[in-house]
């Protein structure tokens, strides 16, 4: 389900620490001379409610919960036009990555789905090395915890079962492959 | 021509036409590929947006595990997520830096290590360039004169490392499209984005773009793509995107070494062309 758009971000320390997380990003966002070229460049910017540029200003001058309850930065595909473009050379969309991650760590809900899907991938790629797409699908469900989300996918499911390109599985909790190198990996990022 | 292989999760699951094809027309070529051993994910786009060191570690151990090989060191990548994963762990290598030494201490407890010692090289950039059309005009057997095919980019393997083709107006696809006999479909939408996991997560507005691409695609007789996101964004989902704007959009969809093979007089099934899912008949018989 989508929470609502302007659901409040209403803890105050955590809105103190995402004020934090926003000011070490505002300072890559400096030169930013608010040209627009990135909304213009923009695939997706029809469906955000702030602009491309409008949500780099709200980083300038440093308004999270603005940033946050916007759709604007969950709804970059990161498709690197932006990136291409800004006159300022700015490296846009790794700055929308960035913030994707704020979203993330904090289970901002605008971006709650998006975070279900990535960490259902990686659970996947974890256990087997190779993510199992069926297992993958099954654990991003589980974790939306909807029970009618999965027959979005069902007539789908049935067309690439009948092609052999996926297979039933159930999730092999026990397998570990990749266990220590995602362990080390964080550990090695919460130290950069 | 030898390469090393990196195919990547999607291509042994729900891309495999595009693995299947990309054998068969490699091994026509007289190129020979070896398969990276025991590779594993690249991370996809999931890695990177939740934790970058985590991204770079997945990658790099397929790069580090590809330098313990004796072929190489050019390493064929067809999915254009896994090229640009492994391409971004490759810059981060390249620039020898404070990241190098980060992926090595992770890739340490795997026993393995990375140097730069391998270049990444998406499908596309080995057809158009070490291939080239040339060669596919040389050992065409079947004219497609009288299709028009439309050439889809995609976002990954034009942006952000423009290494074989303009990020903006790319072109690398039409001469290889025109040595088949066919003719390109001329539009604006090659390089534009189709949505990629929004599908998943924000499943209106991604059929808001595939359904633009896909209007725009009127009038050719099929799109070829060299992404296997793209691939399932463009074909998978044709029926809900014709019923949602009234109009039949249903277009073939082909993996470009499809086109290619086809061309070259290898048959439907060697190309694996039962597997697409957008009605790939015309091209069957
Ligand atoms: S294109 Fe660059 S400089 Fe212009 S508004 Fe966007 S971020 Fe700012
Ligand atoms: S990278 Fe994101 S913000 Fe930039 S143009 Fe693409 S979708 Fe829009």
């Amino acid at each position: 389900m989508q929470p609502r758009i302007h659901e409040k971000i209403r803890n105050r320390p955590a809105m103190e620490s995402l004020t934090a997380s926003v000011a070490e990003i505002a300072k890559q966002m400096r030169t930013c001379i608010q040209c627009g070229t990135c909304t213009a460049s923009c695939p997706n910017e029809f469906a955000m409610d702030l602009t491309p540029r409008q949500l780099w200003r709200r980083v300038q001058i440093g308004q999270p919960e603005e940033i946050f309850t916007s759709t604007t930065f969950s709804i970059c595909s990161s498709c690197y036009c932006c990136t291409l473009r800004c006159p300022r050379g700015l490296p846009l969309t790794d700055i929308m990555s960035a913030l994707k991650r704020v979203a993330a760590a904090r289970m901002i809900p605008r971006y709650r789905q998006g975070v279900h899907f990535h960490k259902a991938f990686l659970d996947s790629v974890m256990r087997h090395g190779r993510v199992r797409e069926m297992e993958f699908m099954a654990l991003y469900f589980m974790s939306l915890k909807h029970p009618l989300e999965p027959f979005r996918y069902f007539a789908l499911g049935m067309r690439l079962i009948l092609r052999g390109k996926i297979h039933m599985q159930l999730p092999a909790r026990r397998n570990k492959k990749l266990a220590a190198l995602f362990v080390k990996a964080e550990d090695m990022e919460k130290h950069r | 021509m030898n390469y090393l292989y990196y195919p990547g999760c999607s291509l042994t699951g729900s891309a495999r036409e595009y693995d299947v094809s990309t054998r068969a027309l490699m091994a026509l070529l007289g190129a020979e590929l070896t398969e990276i051993e025991d590779w594993t994910c690249c991370g996809a786009s999931a890695a990177e947006a939740v934790d970058p060191m985590l991204s770079l570690s997945l990658a790099g151990r397929n790069l580090a595990l590809a330098e313990t090989m004796s072929a190489g060191p050019d390493i064929l990548v067809p999915c254009s997520a896994c090229y640009l994963n492994l391409k971004r762990a490759e810059a981060a290598v390249r620039e020898q830096g404070g990241a190098l030494d980060d992926i090595n201490t992770v890739l340490a407890g795997e026993g393995v290590i990375v140097n730069d010692n391998h270049h990444i090289r998406h499908l596309l950039d080995v057809l158009s360039r070490d291939v080239g059309a040339d060669i596919i005009i040389g050992r065409r057997v079947r004219d497609l004169a009288g299709l028009a095919i439309a050439p889809y980019y995609g976002c990954q393997c034009l942006r952000p490392y423009a290494e074989f083709d303009d990020p903006e107006n790319p072109a690398s696809m039409e001469p290889l499209i025109a040595a088949t006999g066919a003719s390109v479909h001329r539009w604006s939408m090659g390089g534009k984005c189709c949505g990629a996991s929004h599908m998943t997560t924000d499943r209106a507005v991604a059929l808001e773009l595939v359904g633009a691409i896909l209007d725009a695609a009127a009038g050719a007789d099929a799109v070829v793509t060299v992404c296997p996101m793209c691939q399932m964004n463009l074909e998978a989902f044709q029926l809900k995107i014709s019923r949602q704007r009234r109009n039949k959009l249903d277009i073939p969809i082909l993996y470009l070494p499809q086109l290619l093979g086809l061309s070259m007089g290898l048959p439907a099934d060697t190309l694996a062309l039962d597997l697409n899912l957008s009605n790939v008949g015309v091209f069957q018989n």
